[in-house]
C-alpha cells in the first residue's frame, strides 16, 4: 500500500497530486529525467516500458517508444535500470499486457518489486481480464491501477474504483494519449464521478499538457498525470533540466 | 436498398458461442483499454439479439443473395485434378460481388451498424479486399467510411485504394511500425477510442476483442454451410481434405465451421514467406507463441521480450503476425492443421490455377493451391478428394505478380 498510502498522505496534507510519465530507456539520461521530475515536485512517477504496438498512445508516446526500442530498450533493462533510482516517491510502471504475459505474471511482478516499483498500470488489461495478473501483483506487493473512462457506466465505475489499487486513473477524454489544444469537457466530470465513487486518490490523465489544463483537471480530482507534453520536450532534444523546468511550472500552478 | 430476388441462401442455425468472456479454449477474451470495454459489451449484446432475430437473419440472407450473389458454386477442377492426381473442388468466393469472401462479413456488420444507429464505420485493410468490401457496404447503407491501410500495402495494392475512394471512402495511409496490416489495426483502434459513440469498427477477420472472433465467424460460416452439401452432391461424401489460407483466418473459419463434425481433415495454410527458417514469414500458428495483441489472447510472432515482430508475405492479406483465437484453439486440440506455403509456392499456385482452370486466384488463396501442388501425392495421398476455398480473385494482384515474376513493372 505504499503507493496509495503515500498519495493519501500527500492529499491529506492539502496537496494537489502530480504524476509525470517518462518513457523508460528513452536516451542515456532517462534516469536523470526521472530524478529531475521528482526534484521538481512529482508525487509519484509513471515509467513506461516501450512496446511495439501501443494502441492507447498517440503520436508522441508512439515515437518515444519506437526510439527507445531502436536504441535497445527492453522490459528487463528498463526495470533493472529503474532499480538504480533512489527517489523519495513511489514508482509506477506503465506497460502493455503482452510483455507481462511473455515474462510470466509471477516473474514480472517479482522483478518489479525487486527493482523498487510500487505500482503498475496495464492499459489493455481491463477489470474483466484482471484475474491472472491482479493476483500475482497483489502477492508481490505491486498495486495495480485501473482506468476509468467517460464511457464507463456507473455500476462498472464503482467496481473499477473498488478493485483499483494505488489510485484510480480517470481517463480525461475519449481518445488516446497526446496533447490537446484545450482541456476536454469530460475531464472535470470524470474526476467528479470517480471522486463520488471512491475514497481512493483519483488522478486524471490523457490530454493534459499545460499548467492551466492541469489546474482545470485537478479541480474535481486529487491530481493529474502528464505524459506527452513532457515527452515531446525530450523528443525535441530536451534533457533533465528541461524536464525539471516543465514539471516545476506544473507544480507551481497546482500549488497556487 | 434492393430486395431479394434469388432468395436461395438459407442460413444454418447460429453456431456455438464461445465460453466465458469470448474464450475458445484458452484463447480469445477482451483485452482492451477501458474506454472501449463498454462499447464491446454493447456490441456483443446487440449481435446476440440480432443473430437470433428472424428479421435480421432474413435481411442478411436476402442481401447475401441479391447483392453479394450467393450462393457461390463449387467448381470441379478437371484439368488441375488430372495434373495433381487428387480430385480438387473449389468453393468460389472469387465470384461474389467485390471479389472475395469479405463481402459476407461486411454485409452482416453493416446491418448491425444501422441497427445500432451508428453513422460511421472504420476498417483496417491489408490487401484492400476488406477495405473495398467495407467501402461497398458503407455506400450501400449510406454510412461514412474511413479505411486504415499500411503505407507498404497502399503501394502494392494501388488499384484497391482507388476503388475504395471511388466508393466514397476515405483511405488513411498508416506509416507507423511495419506500415502493414498490424499497424492499420492499431490506428483503427486509436480512432475508435475517440469515436466509439458514433462509429462502428468493422473488423475484417476473426481477430480482435470479443465479440469479433465469434461474430465474424458467424457472418462467414455461410461459406462452409453452402460448401458441405455442394461437396456431397458432387462427391457423395465429405471431402478428405478441406483447405483454406489463413492470415487472421476468416475464410478458413468460415469454411471449417460446417466441417467440424465431419471426418474431413481441416488444413489452414499460413504464409511461409521466404521460408520458416528465414524468420520472414506470417506463420503465426507454426511459429507464434501465446500472447495478447489487438484485444485477444492468441498466437503471435514475437520476440523473447514480448515485442511483436513484423510478418512477411508476398500477399498483403496474410501479412499479419497473429491468427484468430479460434484457430489457435483448433490447433491446440489438433482438430485443424496449419502448414505453410512460401511466397514462391504461392506464385506457382497462382500461375497453375490460371493455366489449368482459367481462374486467376488472389495471392492469399494461391497459398492454398501452392500447398496442394506441393503436397499432392505426399501429405495428400493420390486419389484424395480436396475442397479448397478460393477466397478471392486475383485481378488486384495481377500487376504486382507480373512485377514479381518478370522483375519489372508492366507498362
Amino acid at each position: 500500500m505504499k503507493l496509495e498510502s503515500h498519495l493519501r498522505e500527500r492529499r491529506e496534507a492539502g496537496r494537489s497530486l502530480l504524476v509525470p510519465y517518462v518513457t523508460g530507456g528513452l536516451g542515456a539520461a532517462w534516469l536523470d529525467v526521472v530524478r529531475a521530475v521528482v526534484d521538481a515536485g512529482a508525487d509519484a512517477v509513471e515509467i513506461g516500458i516501450p512496446f511495439s504496438d501501443p494502441v492507447m498512445d498517440g503520436r508522441t508516446i508512439q515515437e518515444a517508444s519506437q526510439r527507445a526500442l531502436d536504441i535497445g530498450a527492453t522490459p528487463a533493462k528498463v526495470v533493472a535500470e529503474a532499480a538504480q533510482l533512489e527517489v523519495e516517491v513511489p514508482l509506477v510502471v506503465m506497460t502493455y499486457y503482452n510483455p507481462v504475459l511473455r515474462a510470466g505474471h509471477e516473474r514480472f511482478a517479482a522483478s518489479l518489486a525487486d527493482a523498487g516499483f510500487d505500482g503498475a498500470i496495464v492499459p489493455d488489461l481491463p477489470l474483466d481480464e484482471l484475474d491472472g495478473w491482479g493476483g500475482a501483483a497483489e502477492d508481490a506487493g505491486i498495486e495495480t491501477v485501473l482506468l476509468a473512462a467517460p464511457s464507463t457506466p456507473p455500476e462498472r465505475l464503482r467496481a473499477i474504483c473498488d478493485r483499483s489499487r494505488g489510485f484510480v486513473y480517470g481517463v480525461a477524454l475519449m481518445g488516446v494519449t497526446g496533447a490537446r489544444e484545450r482541456l476536454a469537457a469530460e475531464a472535470v466530470e470524470m474526476g467528479r464521478r470517480c471522486k463520488a465513487a471512491t475514497d481512493r486518490p483519483v488522478l486524471v490523465g490523457v490530454g493534459i499538457s499545460t499548467p492551466e489544463q492541469a489546474v482545470g483537471a485537478a479541480a474535481a480530482a486529487d491530481g493529474v498525470i502528464v505524459g506527452s507534453a513532457l515527452i515531446a520536450r525530450l523528443l525535441r532534444g530536451g534533457g533533465p533540466e528541461d524536464a525539471h523546468a516543465f514539471v516545476a511550472e506544473l507544480r507551481a500552478a497546482l500549488d497556487a | 436498398m434492393t430486395s431479394p430476388s434469388r432468395g436461395a441462401v438459407s442460413l444454418a442455425p447460429p453456431g456455438p458461442e464461445p465460453t466465458g468472456l469470448g474464450r475458445f479454449g484458452e484463447f480469445g477474451g477482451r483485452f482492451v483499454p477501458e474506454p472501449l470495454a463498454p462499447a464491446l459489451a454493447d456490441l456483443e449484446r446487440e449481435f446476440r439479439v440480432a443473430w437470433a432475430s428472424p428479421d435480421f437473419r432474413g435481411e442478411f440472407a436476402g442481401l447475401l443473395a441479391s447483392y453479394a450473389g450467393r450462393p457461390t458454386p463449387v467448381t470441379e477442377c478437371e484439368r488441375l485434378s488430372e495434373r495433381l492426381g487428387v480430385r480438387v473442388l473449389l468453393k468460389r468466393e472469387d465470384l461474389t460481388h467485390t471479389g472475395s469472401h469479405k463481402i459476407n462479413n461486411v454485409l452482416g456488420q453493416g446491418l448491425l451498424t444501422r441497427r445500432m444507429g451508428k453513422t460511421r464505420v472504420i476498417a483496417e485493410t491489408g490487401a484492400g479486399q476488406h477495405g473495398v468490401a467495407t467501402a461497398t457496404a458503407a455506400a450501400l447503407f449510406g454510412l461514412e467510411c474511413l479505411v486504415f491501410m499500411g503505407a507498404v500495402d497502399v503501394e502494392r495494392q494501388a488499384l484497391n485504394v482507388w476503388r475504395m475512394r471511388l466508393l466514397g471512402a476515405e483511405v488513411v495511409t498508416v506509416e507507423s511500425g511495419s506500415a502493414t496490416l498490424k499497424d492499420a489495426i492499431n490506428e483503427a483502434l486509436r480512432d475508435w477510442v475517440a469515436t466509439v459513440e458514433s462509429t462502428h469498427y468493422c473488423i475484417g477477420s476473426v481477430v480482435g476483442p470479443a465479440p469479433y472472433p465469434w461474430m465474424v465467424r458467424e457472418f462467414q460460416r455461410v461459406v462452409g454451410d453452402e460448401a458441405r452439401p455442394q461437396c456431397r452432391d458432387l462427391l457423395g461424401a465429405d471431402p478428405d481434405f478441406v483447405v483454406a489460407c489463413v492470415g487472421g483466418g476468416s475464410n478458413a473459419i468460415g469454411t471449417f465451421t460446417a466441417f467440424l463434425d465431419s471426418p474431413s481433415r481441416l488444413i489452414g495454410v499460413e504464409a511461409g514467406g521466404l521460408g520458416l527458417e528465414s524468420g520472414r514469414h506470417g506463420a503465426s500458428v507454426a511459429r507464434g507463441v501465446p500472447g495478447v495483441l489487438h484485444g485477444a489472447r492468441s498466437l503471435f510472432l514475437q520476440d523473447e521480450d514480448g515485442q511483436i515482430l513484423e510478418a512477411h508475405s508476398v500477399s498483403a492479406g496474410l501479412d499479419y503476425p497473429g491468427v484468430g483465437p479460434e484457430h489457435a484453439a483448433l490447433a491446440a486440440t489438433g482438430r485443424a492443421e496449419y502448414p505453410s506455403a512460401t511466397d514462391a509456392e504461392a506464385l506457382a499456385g497462382f500461375q497453375l490455377l490460371a493455366a489449368t482452370e482459367g481462374i486467376v486466384p488472389a495471392l492469399e488463396p494461391a497459398h492454398a493451391i501452392g500447398w496442394l501442388e506441393r503436397e499432392a501425392g505426399r501429405a495428400v495421398p493420390t486419389g484424395s478428394t480436396v475442397l479448397v476455398t478460393l477466397s478471392g480473385r486475383g485481378d488486384k494482384d495481377a500487376a504486382y505478380v507480373a512485377e514479381q515474376l518478370t522483375g519489372e513493372p508492366i507498362a
